[in-house]
């Protein structure tokens, strides 16, 4: 058995790591690629939204390098990714790939469901590895996500350009290379050293909190690196979603304590929109509403072309923004998005944030 | 005399402008990019030096507009801006008090929503490009009539005829349809004008707070049928401003205006650039999968800058823009 998974950011990270853990032998596809998305959309249907075009050209790719099972996120709800792990298999079963199929639904009830799922994948091996092995990803899932928070930290006051990123990565690759979890507290150690050699100056910069759908949030190839040329403008980035709070929220539910959550989230959202939308839509109010109440300067809200949750948050910020005084853009991605189009609109907005900061300080 | 210059390099037109320290508009030009937008350029370079006052010396110039990277590194621009920015630039300096400005161009259109001085929110078409000037173009082809005469024509219209505007080739289908059921053609051309305006206000302008005054701007405010299309529907007056269709170049000569009065001096390479060799040349990069296509751009053989990788391989670094 050869498992393989698709990517969203830095996901194969914390999963590989889970899996070799418990002896699984696992594929990680090739980064998602333009190669990628044009394998997918030729065989997705045209109206489905970009996260399954990209999912399958995962497959596909993995496939290629000998990958015969897949571990595939599932859900129920209003939004059309529960349903999103069969789609894909069929497709792939039409298309002549030989792969089986592990779904990790979301427990309805009780944390064992999802531990009786990760049995099919592991055997007999002895619970208590197996929770080890789950700790060990959701570790490294935090150190992921930490590095990710400094990086968007230093990029906005970075002297050399594309130094946080350089760093960003070789500091991934620590990571990502510890093997069993004594390993992982010095590879953190390295990785905060290497990220703690960025030079950087003080600087004024703007603070934008990035609301909205999990995969394009989380996968730079998808918001077509929104992190990186904000940074680059001058923008501490924020986003509402970080991989280890996902997982502690919907795998766990909710059983570390301490951590942001999506409660967090449906509390604040609360004069807006109180009821589950299907997706990250509640998330996505909630967030926008967290991030004013911080002193935000601006929220960027993005999601892939047709995705309804999302779709029903977009209608209500303006009402938000109208109240509040909050501005907020929507940037929509799916293949056809042109990174030109979407330079231009986060440009313009960082000017307009920047120009509202300049007179809010004179007229304080 | 000293003047600012502001190039905005669009998908259709390439417009030049020439400022003087009052910020006043002294001379314009207006050509089509026709694809090439380094001639286009250069070819606006070269008029607008035989246009130039006596003893006029450039402190400051600015680029916008698609090709603005582009148009930044071949003039030596001091500020390159996006076309919100310097839209909205113009139309407050130019219109003061604008709290709404329509802007349609070649192939975008975008809404700004001014208060106060200060841009607070905008839009600009996504998925779709209907109701552009690429379109009226195409549409006055068609019909054989001239893009100028396009607006007089529907003005004369008494009962606009309802065309489909959801879609630019429907609106076509649609048109022709109607052409063929024997409706006049003023009626037609006005019923356009009312589709596309219905287009934008649902696509562009959804959401947003359209409120007095409204500047009507962009190179497809020439036609009078939109203005009138524009009026019907906001029931307010739509005001066209001086130098509708360079508003972009104005915007940008007005920003690099303020950004060389803090005493940096200009990187304009001088008018001569217009006659230097500069090719743009594209590879595919095969370090991934990804492959992307990076543009090279030379000046007399010499590589002067690169872009479109993903992974910072190519491009060479350019400074950063610091918030100020």
């Amino acid at each position: 058995m050869k498992v393989t998974f698709p990517h969203m950011g830095n996901l194969w990270i914390c999963l590989e790591a889970m899996l070799e853990y418990l002896g699984v032998e696992t594929v990680v596809p090739p980064p998602s690629t333009k190669k990628t998305l044009s394998l997918g959309s030729k065989h997705a249907p045209e109206f489905a939204c970009m996260p399954l075009k990209l999912n399958l050209g995962n497959f596909m790719e993995a496939s290629d390098l000998g990958a015969d099972t897949i571990l595939m996120a599932g859900g129920c709800g209003p939004c059309r990714f529960g349903y999103y792990a069969q789609v894909e298999y069929e497709i792939l079963c039409d298309l002549g790939y030989r792969y089986s199929l592990v779904v990790m639904e979301p427990p309805e009830r009780h944390i064992s469901e999802f531990l009786a799922r990760i049995r099919q994948i592991t055997g007999n091996r002895s619970w208590l590895e197996v929770i080890r092995g789950i700790k060990f990803g959701y570790q490294k899932a935090r150190a992921v996500d930490g590095l990710e928070m400094t990086a968007m930290r230093l990029r906005p006051r970075e002297i050399d350009p594309g130094s946080t990123d350089a760093a960003l990565s070789a500091a991934l690759e620590e990571i990502a290379g510890a093997r069993r979890p004594e390993d992982l507290p010095p590879a953190i150690g390295r990785a905060r050293e290497i990220m703690g050699g960025v030079p950087v100056e003080d600087r004024p910069v703007i603070r934008v909190g990035l609301v909205g759908e999990i995969y394009t949030v989380l996968e730079p190839f998808a918001n077509l690196e929104i992190e990186k040329k904000l940074g680059r403008l001058g923008v501490e980035v924020d986003r509402s979603i970080y991989l280890s709070e996902w997982i502690n929220d919907h795998l766990f539910m909710g059983l570390i304590r301490g951590m942001r959550s999506s409660s967090l989230y449906k509390k604040s959202a609360s004069p807006y929109l109180r009821h589950f939308v299907g997706g990250h839509g509640l998330e996505t109010m909630g967030g926008a509403v967290y991030y004013n109440s911080l002193g935000y300067d601006g929220v960027i809200q993005i999601l892939p072309f047709t995705c309804m949750p999302e779709i029903v948050a977009q209608s209500i910020l303006p009402g938000f923004s109208r109240d509040t005084g909050m501005p907020v853009i929507t940037l929509i991605s799916d293949e056809q998005s042109g990174d030109a189009g979407l330079q231009t609109r986060i440009e313009a907005f960082v000017d307009l944030l920047a120009e509202k900061k300049r007179r809010k300080e004179w007229s304080a | 005399m000293i003047g600012f210059l502001g190039l905005d390099v669009g998908s259709v037109s390439t417009n030049l402008v020439l400022l003087n320290e009052e910020g006043r508009v002294l001379k314009s030009v207006y050509l089509r990019t026709s694809g090439r937008p380094i001639a286009a350029l250069q070819k606006g370079l070269r008029q607008l030096c035989g246009l130039l006052p006596a003893k006029t010396a450039i402190r400051g110039v600015g680029a916008t507009g698609s090709g603005r990277h582009l148009a930044g590194i071949i003039a030596g621009a001091d500020v390159v801006k996006n076309e919100i920015t310097s839209h909205a630039a113009a139309a407050y300096r130019l219109v003061p008090g604008v709290r709404t400005v329509l802007e349609i161009g070649g192939q975008d259109s975008k809404i700004i929503i001014i208060r106060n001085g200060v841009v607070v929110d905008f839009a600009m078409n996504t998925v779709c490009a209907a109701g552009t000037g690429s379109f009226l173009d195409q549409q006055a082809a068609r019909l054989n009539i001239k893009i100028e005469d396009f607006g007089k024509a529907a003005l004369k219209s008494a009962a606009p005829v309802r065309i489909a505007g959801r879609c630019a080739v429907f609106a076509e289908s649609d048109m022709i349809h109607k052409q063929q059921m024997g409706y006049d053609l003023p009626d037609i051309l006005a019923g356009l004008c009312e589709a596309l305006v219905r287009n934008y206000l649902n696509n562009v302008g959804k959401g947003k707070d359209i409120s007095d005054p409204v500047v009507f701007q962009g190179g497809v405010a020439a036609n009078q049928g939109m203005k009138a299309a524009f009026e019907r529907a906001l029931q307010t007056e739509v005001i066209i401003p001086p130098h509708f269709d360079v508003m972009g170049a104005v915007g940008a000569a007005m920003l690099a205006r303020d950004y060389v009065s803090r005493g940096i001096p200009t990187k304009f390479k001088g008018f001569g650039a217009a006659e230097t060799d500069f090719r743009a040349g594209s590879f595919e990069c095969d370090g991934c999968p990804n492959l992307c296509e990076v543009v090279e751009i030379k000046e007399e053989g010499r590589v002067i800058a690169r872009w479109g990788d993903r992974c910072g391989r190519w491009s060479i670094r350019v400074a950063r823009e610091k918030i100020s």
